[in-house]
């Protein structure tokens, strides 16, 4: 099971807490997926709702906080240190975002807000870009934890850059690798668990679907295979046909 | 028969006492510190939406049943309902929404750009698809509260601002009464109210947007109520600059003459909720506390309040009672 700055945690599944139809129906989602870690968001879900943090709490999963809605450095940094003093947690999920269409990562600020945060003693997770160099200067920055986009977040289409996502974990086989944003089914989840990364986190694609319960349960099962398969060393795909059986001494049918 | 003191004159207080009233057995009490319904019942600030099939899109099944009826109880019952349906539309790049949301919910047909003509002449050219759910209805909500107030007042239940309760206790005080129930949360939304005569539309419409949802429903006059938002937040009553610039560009959206409009209110409030967003009735020794509306206060007030009447007058466990949604 993936480990972060030191804590093992229970399920390679991260699952965000917003846009559920209900608080009720979000805890038997989390109940359903057995996610190992539960994301929630400070800024829109505010700093005030202590109701529903408790909710969140009472999930009795580690909670990762995030800065989603933060467009600068100081907006994030602000928010982490609010984070840190309502959920009691060093784990901040770091999000500065440059475009609100794209909610595409401003990873100049993230860097910057990264070191930052470090330096202040919080375990940092970066939502970033598959971007090599930008990873690169976010583990020089302190991050031991690298969460790049699948695709935008919200939009459900998958990984749009596999090839950069295999490059990246080729790159960094140490360092626990997330993908975050832009899961909408199952397969998408698979494949990233195939690719070797340590974890996948999801939000709308549970939180939206019809059956928020059954798709949470669906993401899990489909982790899971993927890690398994991850971990089976799966065959290379080849172009020329490999008969699984033995083609002589085949019965002739009449 | 006992007596009944209803505590509270918002939605759920006003239509439990209507209710009441209309089976003749008792008239009850109700005693609010206010004297009348205003800004400090959430209720005050509410949409006025009698949408139960859009409401399905992300609300349990029981909210389309139970809100099937709410126009009819509202109009028979002195509220003006507008019976012309919902439109809903989603900017073109945000087709698949609408997809989505026709996915979700029934008793819808697609429209196209003529057919959106058609139904709101002021929106044509603008969307290429929508849905169209020709049997919702809506209301003006302050209007509504108040028309039940005088035809309680009419029959001799007139609101108490202070006094003491007596005989059976219904607890209708919405978010105030978190002090005895310590499961129901806040669910803040943002609301602004505008004037603008320039544009001219008849029905709900609903703009969809992954971000930023929006809904408008006309008052009549020229006059608009928007609201959008759904936040997890009891705290502070107040509208975010964020929240205000996302409604009007929203608004602006759907149509550019909405820049010319009048800001006439900017509102927020805190909606109370259980954890499944569902409504309760629930007795503790001599008092039954109805709450837990969410944001479907004038969609489900009247079965809710029916429940209440049954259970108070016939002793017939209603459906929501606490035990059975635990």
């Amino acid at each position: 099971m993936p480990v972060f700055y030191g804590t093992e945690v229970a399920s390679p599944l991260m699952l965000g807490t917003a846009q559920y139809p209900s608080p009720a129906i979000m805890a038997e989602a989390f109940r359903a997926a057995r996610a190992g870690i539960a994301t929630v968001s400070l800024r829109r879900e505010g700093g005030e709702g202590q109701d529903f943090h408790r909710l969140i709490k009472e999930l009795g999963i580690p909670v990762l906080p995030n800065t989603a809605g933060c467009h600068s450095v100081r907006e994030a940094v602000t928010t982490a240190q609010m984070a840190r003093e309502l959920f009691e947690t060093p784990w901040i999920k770091l999000e500065v975002i440059r475009d609100d269409d794209t909610l595409c990562p401003d990873v100049i600020a993230l860097v910057e807000a990264a070191r930052l945060l470090s330096e202040d003693g919080f375990q940092v997770f970066p939502y970033c870009t598959e971007d090599l160099s930008v990873c690169g200067r976010l583990l020089d920055a302190g991050c031991q934890v690298l969460m790049p986009w699948g695709a935008p977040i919200g939009s459900g289409r998958g990984l749009n850059n596999p090839y950069g996502l295999r490059s990246l974990r080729a790159h960094f086989p140490d360092v626990p690798l997330v993908v975050d944003a832009g899961i909408g089914l199952p397969s998408h989840a698979a494949q990233a668990m195939e690719l070797g990364y340590d974890a996948v986190l999801l939000n709308t694609a549970v939180a939206k679907a019809g059956d928020p319960v059954a798709m949470a349960r669906a993401m899990a099962l489909a982790i899971e295979a993927g890690q398994l398969a991850h971990g089976a060393n799966p065959i290379e795909a080849r172009d020329m046909a490999a008969p699984s059986t033995p083609l002589f001494g085949m019965a002739v049918l009449a | 028969m006992t007596a009944i003191t209803i505590l509270g004159a918002g939605v759920m207080g006003l239509c439990i006492a209507t209710e009441l009233a209309a089976r003749g057995t008792t008239l009850p009490r109700i005693i609010d510190p206010a004297g009348k319904p205003g800004a400090q019942a959430c209720s005050w600030r509410a949409g006025g939406m009698l949408a139960p099939y859009c409401e399905a899109e992300s609300a349990e099944p029981v909210v389309l049943r139970l809100g099937l009826d709410a126009a009819d109880w509202w109009q028979a019952n002195g509220a003006e309902v507008v019976r012309r349906g919902t439109l809903v539309l989603a900017p073109s790049r945000d087709r698949t929404e609408l997809d989505r949301f026709a996915r979700l919910t029934q008793a819808h047909r697609p429209v196209n750009g003529d057919e959106i003509a058609a139904l709101e002449p002021e929106l044509a050219g603008r969307f290429p698809r929508g849905l169209h759910f020709a049997t919702e209805a809506h209301l003006n909500p302050r209007a509504a509260l108040l028309a039940l107030r005088d035809r309680l007042e009419a029959q001799g239940v007139a609101i108490e601002t202070e006094g003491t309760p007596a005989g059976l206790i219904v607890d209708a005080r919405g978010l105030a009464a978190r002090d005895q129930l310590p499961d129901l949360r806040g669910v803040r939304g943002e609301m602004l109210v505008i004037r603008c005569p320039e544009v001219t539309l008849t029905r709900t419409i609903r703009l969809l947007h992954p971000r930023i949802p929006l809904y408008l429903v006309p008052r009549g006059d020229g006059i608009y109520m928007i609201g959008a938002t759904m936040l997890e937040t009891g705290g502070k009553y107040r509208v975010t600059a964020r929240s205000a610039v996302e409604m009007l560009s929203a608004a602006y959206a759907l149509h550019p003459g909405f820049a010319e409009a009048e800001i006439l209110e900017l509102g927020s409030d805190a909606r109370p909720a259980f954890p499944d967003n569902l409504p309760r009735l629930r007795r503790r020794g001599g008092t039954l506390y109805a709450n837990g509306l969410y944001r479907h206060g004038y969609l489900l007030a009247p079965a809710v309040a029916r429940m209440a009447a049954d259970y108070l007058l016939e002793g017939r466990k209603p459906e929501f009672m606490d035990e059975d949604h635990p």
